[in-house]
């Protein structure tokens, strides 16, 4: 579970995040979308600790940020990009994270059966196509059994089957219980793998239920439709 | 402490896969080689060793410190997401990648003034011109680390900064000094001379060098200035001090912009 109250941020002139405040409770799979800019990557970051709030709290199972990280034992997290140095093998880098967290992994082996990773743990990181990169942080961000996920546009470099694999698998964690947080520009995608959405503008959440509240409330019957009708309905608001 | 090593090997293990680390020390190895082949005798060997080492170690330093940074960010990001200490991380980093390097430095150098027997005749002195090797490579892959942290976004704005403190601490400074040395030359300058060459970590090992092989007119002005002043063994104290001062203040604010930094 994650709660979040008033929490702000900004760069220099520019303020990213003004105030949010959200709870997402365990068991539960929520779609984060907004414009580019908006402050999605913001949000998720601090909540990783990557970046510094300026005010506000946040709480991870309770517990608030520590300094030490050790809140992050919980968290299992699928970077956009996935780039590993370069020389490094694809075993070796699974071995020196599991060092890093003292955590022994619980799925590695199923993992790597699923994504169909064994024929590449003897390569080097640099010989591995993008979506088979992409592969290895997913693989890395769910091997310890995290309570919470996090993945940034997670199939953006996948193929079909490891999509749907992926996909599968994500439905899963949600039945077992585990907090799911995606962010997607892929309106379809996030149909499929999450029941909720939180709609950031210009670093304020706009709408914060479940995505069946949200199709009713805006009479659509896609996700894409009905955050882009949101979106075009912002000028009124802010002029009201 | 067991974190500490198991992010230090690890960027050991990556640069030794690497290769070019190695190919740093066998440079160093071929160059002092060659210097003793040809050059006569051990000292003047081992002032152009430290000539080349002044010269070499501070720039590849520096430019390895801030291409890790540069290039490895997205690993560093996902470090990050680990339950780990930035503190922790950040020294095993920084530790992991300039001790092969400082290593690289001082094996290839040592190896061929060992079999040339040079340890054993200028001892002293081998082991002062390896050990600044050693030093001035810390202090400038700690300067590349704060650099590159400080323009993180920037790398151009990041390197050329990078090449500019290079060219200035390494070729046009004591030049600079003399300059106004010239200028001012009636008034009583020694004091200002001092200060200012304990303000630059590789005039301040030319100086260690120079005091060490008493050839002060050879290197420089401001040594000639360091060297009457001091005397040899308090100015070499007053040197190492300052170089310790130069490894610990530039570790310790790379530290502190990592650590209240955003990624």
């Amino acid at each position: 579970m994650i709660e979040i109250e008033n929490v702000k941020k900004g760069f220099g002139q520019l303020e990213v995040l003004k105030g949010m405040s959200l709870t997402i409770p365990k068991g539960q799979a929520t779609g984060i979308v907004g414009p580019n800019g908006a402050g999605k990557t913001t949000l998720i970051k601090t909540i990783l600790g990557l970046v510094k709030a300026d005010s506000g709290l946040i709480k991870v199972n309770g517990q608030p940020l520590d300094k030490d990280g050790k809140y992050r034992k919980n968290i299992g997290y699928m970077p956009q990009v996935a780039r590993y140095p370069e020389n490094m093998k694809v075993y070796e880098l699974f071995d020196f994270i599991k060092g890093l967290r003292d955590q022994d992994p619980v799925y590695e082996e199923e993992l790597i059966e699923q994504f169909t990773l064994r024929p590449e743990l003897e390569k080097s990181l640099r010989n591995l196509s993008g979506g088979n990169r992409q592969k290895v942080g997913a693989t890395l961000a769910m091997m310890f059994n995290p309570d919470i996920l996090f993945f940034d546009e997670p199939t953006a470099g996948l193929d079909p089957r490891s999509s749907h694999k992926f996909k599968k698998r994500v439905e899963n964690e949600k039945e077992n219980d585990k907090t799911v947080i995606i962010t997607s520009h892929i309106m379809s995608e996030l149909e499929q793998l999450v029941d909720h959405v939180v709609f950031i503008l210009d670093g304020n959440i706009r709408y914060y239920g479940s995505m069946e509240n949200l199709l009713n409330e805006s009479n659509e019957t896609r996700l894409e439709a009905a955050i882009a009708s949101m979106m075009d309905d912002e000028p009124k608001e802010v002029a009201a | 402490m067991s974190l500490l090593m198991h992010i230090i090997q690890n960027e050991w293990k990556s640069l030794l896969r690497g290769k070019w680390v190695i190919g740093y020390g066998l440079i160093f190895l071929v160059l002092t080689d060659t210097l003793l082949r040809f050059g006569g005798g051990g000292a003047e060997t081992l002032l152009s060793l430290s000539n080349v080492m002044l010269l070499f170690v501070p720039l590849v330093g520096m430019i390895y410190g801030i291409l890790y940074i540069y290039q490895s960010r997205e690993f560093v990001e996902l470090l990050l997401t680990q339950p780990i200490n930035r503190r922790v991380l950040y020294w095993g980093l920084f530790l992991g990648i300039s001790t092969p390097l400082m290593a690289a430095f001082i094996l290839g150098s040592m190896l061929p003034l060992g079999w040339h027997g040079i340890l054993m005749i200028d001892g002293m002195a081998s082991a002062m011109v390896l050990g600044l090797g050693g030093i001035l490579t810390l202090i400038f892959a700690s300067l590349g680390f704060v650099f590159g942290l400080m323009f993180y976004e920037d790398k151009i704005k990041g390197f050329g900064f990078t090449i500019v403190i290079w060219l200035f601490l390494a070729i046009l400074y004591d030049g600079l000094v003399l300059m106004l040395v010239f200028l001012f030359g009636d008034y009583p300058l020694e004091n200002f001379v001092i200060a200012v060459s304990m303000l630059n970590p590789i005039d301040l090992a030319r100086i260690m060098v120079m005091l060490e092989f008493d050839v002060s007119a050879l290197m420089g002005y401001t040594g000639a200035v360091f060297n009457r002043f001091f005397g040899t063994a308090l100015g070499i104290t007053t040197a190492s001090v300052m170089l310790l001062i130069w490894l610990a203040v530039p570790s310790w604010i790379g530290l502190n912009v990592f650590k209240k930094k955003d990624f």
